[in-house]
C-alpha cells in the first residue's frame, strides 16, 4: 500500500512551510531515518526522515514550492517490490487528513514537550503567558490539539486562569494571535503611518525593493509590540576587564585549540549573576510573576535572513569551555539558518553583544516575555581614575534593559551589581 | 420604628438561603436571615432529608425480607409505623437545630417572619400579618423556594389526597396509595411504600417513569419497579377523584381507556411552582416567567442590588443547585476573583428510590438531538464482582461521550449506591475530561465504582468485564 508523505508541522505554531528541497529523487530508494527534503519555514530550515522504507514514487509538491499547508500531501512512497500502479488506487487524502505518520522533521520536538513550552525566541510569533506547565482542561488541551490551538497563547477564564473549552472557541485556528495585539487593536504590528515607498515616489528619491521575510516580518512584529506594551528602563554600568583579559588569555594559552571569547565570559557571568540574584530572572504575566530558577541565556545572532537568538541553557552551570563550543556550534547554524526550534525558543534572559563593531555603548528591546537583555559594548582602553590617581584600564559599558513591571530599578542596579563584580574578579567564573 | 440595616439580607433559609448567609458572613457581611417557618428549608425539614431517613427505614424492611439469601432465618418480624415516621422527624429536627447553630456561629442575625420588598433596598418582615421589623440592605437575596403543585381537581385535602408534606408526616400505614407524577419526588414516595408493603400505582402523563432520566435507564427502572409489584401506567391522566369516607377512586385515563382504581390515599407530585407571590416583587423591575424570577448568570434581577436563587429561579430544582447559586451570587456581590456561572449540564440529579437512578449532563437522546454524533459506553452490574458480593446486581451505568472530541457529555447511572457514585462523573465533567482521562483513572478493586470505569471503556470497545 502506498504511504502519504505530508508536509510536516515543525513547531505547533507552524501552518505552512517552504518546501526547499527534495533530497532524494523519484525512484530513490529511502530507509527510515533517511532525510528525504528540507522544509524551511520563518524560522529554521529543518531536515524530513523518512519513517518508513520503501521507494520515493512520486514527489508531489516539487522543490522550492511556498507555503505549502501542513498535513498536505507532498510525497508519495511505495513498498519495496510495489507496482507504481498502486499509486492510482491511493486516495488523494484532504489536506487536513490524518497526522502526517510516513514522516517526522528530524528532532522534532515532541508534541508533548513542544506544546506547554512558551515560545521565547524573538523569532517566535506566539507570545508565552508563563513558562513551564500550561494548565488546561484536558478538553481543552484535546480540541487546541486537533485544531492546531497554540496553548499557551490564550488567556484561560477557568479556575486559576486555567484554559477551559470556552476560552478556545474565540481563538483562530492554526495559530493563536498573540495576548497583546488580540486584545488591543492598537498595538497591531506595526503598520507604518506614513508609506515610506509613496513617499519617495513622491520626492523622486530613488529605491529598490526587497519583500520582506518571514523572519523579518516577526523580528518587526515581536519588537515593535515588545517596545510598545513592555515599559523599559535602562541601567548602564562600566565594568573594568584587565582581570578577565588576563585570565582569558591564561587559559587559552593552557589548551590547545582553546578559544574562549570575552562574550563566552559574559554569557557565563549573565547566568551567574541570576544565580545570585533570582529577582532578574522572572518573566511578567497577568497574574504572577514567574521565577525562573534555571538562567538560560539568549545569545543574539545577526544572521543574513536577520536577528535569532540561540540560548545556552542552564550556563551558570557549564564551564567556560563548554560554553565557548556550543556557542561555536550555534552560531554556525544560525548563520545556516539550520537551529532546531527548541535551540532558539525559550530563554529567561538575552545578551546582545556590539562590540566586535566598536560600539561603545548602546540600549536593546527586550525579547518577550523575558524581562531583561544585557546590551554589550566594546571593551576599550580608558582613562579611569584609581585611588585619586589618573590609570589606563579596558572598560566595556553595559546597558541592561529591564521590564519595570516585573523587575523594579533598585533590584535592577543590584543585578548589574553582582553582574560587575563577577565580571570584575572572573576567577569565580571559573567554578 | 427604626430601620435595621444590613449589608446583605437573605429572604428565605432553605439550602439556598442559609448556605448564601454563611457565606455573606464569612466574606465579612453583616447579614441578615428572614425565615417564616423552618431553618432550613423544604429540603431539611419536608424535603431531601426526612425522606431519605423514611426510605433508609425501607431499605432497611427490604434486607430483612430478603434475609435468607444471605444466610438468616427470620421467622417473624415487623415493623412500626409510627416509629419509622417519628424517627425521620426526629433527624429533620436536628438538622433544622444545626443550621440554627450555625446561623449563631456566624454571627447572621434570623428574623423570624415573612419577607417583603419595600422597594429601593427596603424590606419588611411580617409576622401573622403583622410588621414586626423594616429591614434595610445593600443588597437582597430572594431564596423564597417553591411550592407543590396543585391541578384542577386533583387538590390536596390533608387527608385523602396529599402532599409531600402529608405523605411523609402520616398518622398510619396505608393499605394502597395511587401517586400521581413519577418525577423524583412521586417515584421516591412510591418505592417507600411499595417496600413497606401498601398496593402501589404510578400515573404519568408522558410515556415513560422518570422523564426527564436517559430512556435506557427509565426502562430499566421500570422494569425494577414492576417486580417490585408496583403498578404504572404511563401516557395516563388522573381525570377524577371521587373522594369517599376513607378512599378515594381515581379514574384514569391511558391512551383513551378509562378505568378506576380505588386506593385508601393519593399523593400528587407533579411539579413545583415558585413562591413569588407576596413577596413585593411588583415593588420593583423584577421580571418573571412563568412564575420564576428571571435572573442573569449572576443571580441578579432587573432590580439593582436584588437578587434571586434556588427554587424561585429556573430550575433545575434541586437544593444543591440552590446552594452553589447562593455562593456565586454572594462571591460576585463581594468581587471575589475566580467565581464562575454555573454550568446547568455539571448539575447532577438523584433520586433515592430502589434502584437508585443519578445522572449528569446529556442523555443520549439529548446529545443526539444537539447535533453530537455520540459513543455511548453501557455497563451493567451483574458484571461487577462487588454489586455480585452485595447481592445488589439489577442496574446499568451509561456514558456518553462525543465522537469528535471525546468529551463526557453525560452519565447516567440506575443501580446499587449510584447516587454516591455520580460525584465521580461530575469531578471529571466539570474538569472537562474527556474519555483518556477516565480510563487513566484508577478505580478500587473491589467496588461497585468499578462499573463506572468499565463503561468508560465500552464507549471505545475496551470494557474488560464484559
Amino acid at each position: 500500500m502506498p504511504h502519504n508523505v505530508l508536509m510536516p508541522a515543525l513547531s505547533p505554531t507552524m501552518t505552512e512551510g517552504k518546501l526547499a528541497k527534495w533530497v532524494k529523487n523519484e525512484g530513490d530508494k529511502v530507509k527510515a531515518g533517511d532525510v528525504i527534503a528540507e522544509i524551511e519555514t520563518d524560522k529554521a530550515t529543518m531536515e524530513v526522515e523518512a519513517v518508513d522504507e520503501g521507494v520515493l514514487a512520486k514527489i508531489v509538491v516539487p522543490a522550492g514550492t511556498d507555503g505549502v499547508k501542513v498535513n498536505s500531501l507532498i510525497a508519495m512512497l511505495l513498498e519495496e517490490g510495489e507496482d507504481a500502479s498502486a499509486l492510482n488506487t491511493a486516495a488523494a487524502p484532504a489536506p487536513a487528513a490524518a497526522a502526517p505518520k510516513t514522516v517526522t522533521p528530524a528532532n522534532q520536538p515532541t508534541a508533548e514537550s513542544a506544546k506547554p513550552a512558551p515560545s521565547m525566541a524573538l523569532a517566535t510569533p506566539a507570545q508565552a503567558k508563563s513558562a513551564g506547565r500550561v494548565f488546561a482542561s484536558p478538553l481543552a488541551k484535546r480540541i487546541a490539539k486537533e485544531k492546531g490551538i497554540d496553548l499557551s497563547a490564550i488567556k484561560g477564564s477557568g479556575p486559576h486562569g486555567r484554559i477551559v473549552k470556552s476560552d478556545l472557541d474565540k481563538a483562530p485556528a492554526g495559530a493563536a494571535a498573540p495576548k497583546a495585539a488580540a486584545s488591543s487593536g492598537s498595538f497591531a504590528p506595526a503598520q507604518s503611518s506614513v508609506n515610506a515607498q509613496a513617499l519617495a515616489d513622491a520626492y523622486g528619491i530613488p529605491y529598490t525593493l526587497a519583500p520582506n521575510s518571514g523572519v523579518r516580518k516577526v523580528i518587526a512584529r515581536r519588537l515593535s509590540e515588545s517596545k510598545q506594551t513592555v515599559p523599559h528602563f535602562y541601567l548602564t554600568v562600566d565594568c573594568e576587564l584587565d582581570a578577565l583579559l588576563a585570565l582569558r588569555k591564561q587559559l587559552n594559552d593552557s589548551m590547545d585549540g582553546l578559544k574562549i571569547s570575552v562574550n563566552d565570559f559574559i554569557i557565563k557571568a549573565t547566568a551567574v549573576a541570576l544565580e545570585k540574584f533570582p529577582g532578574a530572572n522572572v518573566s511578567w504575566t497577568d497574574d504572577n510573576i514567574v521565577q525562573y530558577t534555571r538562567a538560560d541565556v539568549s545569545v543574539a545572532v545577526a544572521t543574513p535572513n536577520g536577528l535569532i537568538t540561540p540560548i545556552i541553557v542552564n550556563a551558570a552551570n557549564k564551564s567556560l569551555k563548554v560554553i565557548s563550543s556550543e556557542m561555536k556550534d550555534l552560531g554556525l547554524r544560525a548563520r545556516e539558518g539550520k537551529l532546531k526550534p527548541q535551540e532558539f525558543q525559550g530563554g529567561t534572559i538575552s545578551v546582545s553583544n556590539l562590540g566586535m563593531f566598536g560600539i561603545n555603548q548602546f540600549s536593546a528591546i527586550i525579547n518577550p516575555p523575558q524581562a531583561a537583555i544585557l546590551a554589550v559594548g566594546a571593551g576599550q582602553e580608558r582613562v579611569v581614575v584609581k585611588n585619586g590617581q589618573m590609570a589606563v584600564a579596558n572598560v566595556m559599558t553595559v546597558t541592561a534593559s529591564f521590564d519595570h513591571r516585573a523587575i523594579d530599578g533598585a533590584v535592577g542596579a543590584e543585578y548589574l551589581q553582582v553582574f560587575k563584580k563577577l565580571i570584575e574578579n572572573p576567577m569565580g567564573l571559573l567554578l | 420604628m427604626s430601620d435595621q440595616s444590613f449589608d446583605v439580607v437573605i429572604v428565605g433559609g432553605g439550602p439556598g438561603g442559609y448556605v448564601a448567609a454563611i457565606r455573606a458572613a464569612q466574606l465579612g457581611f453583616n447579614t441578615a436571615l428572614v425565615e417564616r417557618e423552618h431553618l432550613g428549608g423544604i429540603c431539611l425539614n419536608w424535603g431531601c432529608i426526612p425522606t431519605k431517613a423514611l426510605l433508609r427505614s425501607a431499605e432497611i424492611n427490604s434486607l430483612l425480607q430478603h434475609a435468607d439469601q444471605y444466610g438468616f432465618k427470620i421467622d417473624s418480624y415487623s415493623f412500626d409505623f409510627k416509629k419509622i415516621i417519628e424517627r425521620s422527624r426526629k433527624v429533620a429536627g436536628q438538622l433544622s437545630g444545626g443550621i440554627k447553630h450555625l446561623m449563631k456561629k456566624n454571627k447572621v442575625t434570623v428574623f423570624d417572619g415573612h419577607g417583603k420588598l419595600l422597594g429601593k433596598g427596603r424590606l419588611d418582615v411580617s409576622k401573622d400579618g403583622k410588621s414586626v421589623a423594616t429591614v434595610a440592605a445593600k443588597h437582597i437575596v430572594l431564596a423564597t423556594g417553591a411550592r407543590a403543585r396543585v391541578l384542577p381537581g386533583l387538590e390536596p385535602d390533608g387527608k385523602l389526597v396529599w402532599t409531600y408534606k402529608e405523605a411523609m408526616n402520616p398518622e398510619a400505614m396505608p393499605k394502597s396509595v395511587l401517586v400521581v407524577g413519577s418525577g423524583a419526588i412521586g417515584i421516591e414516595f412510591a418505592s417507600f411504600y411499595r417496600q413497606l408493603g401498601a398496593d402501589v400505582t404510578v400515573v404519568e402523563v408522558m410515556d415513560r417513569v422518570m422523564p426527564v432520566e436517559d430512556a435506557e435507564i427509565s426502562t430499566i427502572a421500570r422494569k425494577q419497579f414492576e417486580k417490585q409489584g408496583m403498578k404504572i401506567l404511563t401516557g395516563a391522566k388522573v381525570v377524577k377523584l371521587d373522594r369517599g369516607a376513607n378512599d378515594v377512586t381515581v379514574h384514569v385515563d391511558t391512551n383513551g381507556k378509562t378505568e378506576q382504581i380505588k386506593v385508601e390515599r393519593v399523593i400528587s407530585a407533579v411539579g413545583i411552582v415558585a413562591n413569588t407571590e407576596n413577596i413585593g416583587v411588583e415593588n420593583t423591575k423584577i421580571k418573571l416567567d412563568r412564575g420564576h424570577i428571571v435572573v442573569n448568570e449572576w443571580l441578579q434581577t432587573d432590580e439593582p442590588g436584588v437578587y434571586a436563587i434556588g427554587d424561585c429561579v429556573p430550575g433545575p430544582w434541586l437544593a444543591h443547585k440552590a446552594s452553589h447559586e447562593g455562593v456565586i451570587c454572594i462571591e460576585k456581590i463581594k468581587g471575589l476573583p475566580d467565581v464562575h456561572p454555573m454550568k446547568r449540564e455539571n448539575i447532577p440529579g438523584c433520586t433515592y428510590c430502589t434502584p437508585q437512578v443519578a445522572s449528569v449532563g446529556l442523555t443520549e437522546a439529548k446529545a443526539k438531538e444537539q447535533g453530537y454524533s455520540v459513543k455511548v459506553g453501557r455497563f451493567p452490574f451483574i458484571g461487577n464482582g462487588k454489586a455480585v458480593a452485595l447481592g445488589e446486581t439489577d442496574g446499568l451505568i451509561k456514558t456518553v461521550f462525543d465522537a469528535k472530541t471525546g468529551e463526557l457529555l453525560g452519565a447516567h447511572m440506575v443501580g446499587p449506591e449510584v447516587t454516591e457514585m455520580i460525584q465521580g462523573y461530575v469531578v471529571g465533567k466539570t474538569m472537562e475530561t474527556t474519555e483518556l482521562d477516565l480510563m487513566h483513572t484508577i478505580f478500587p478493586h473491589p467496588t461497585i465504582s468499578e462499573a463506572m470505569h468499565e463503561s468508560v471503556l465500552d464507549a471505545y470497545g475496551k470494557a474488560i468485564h464484559i
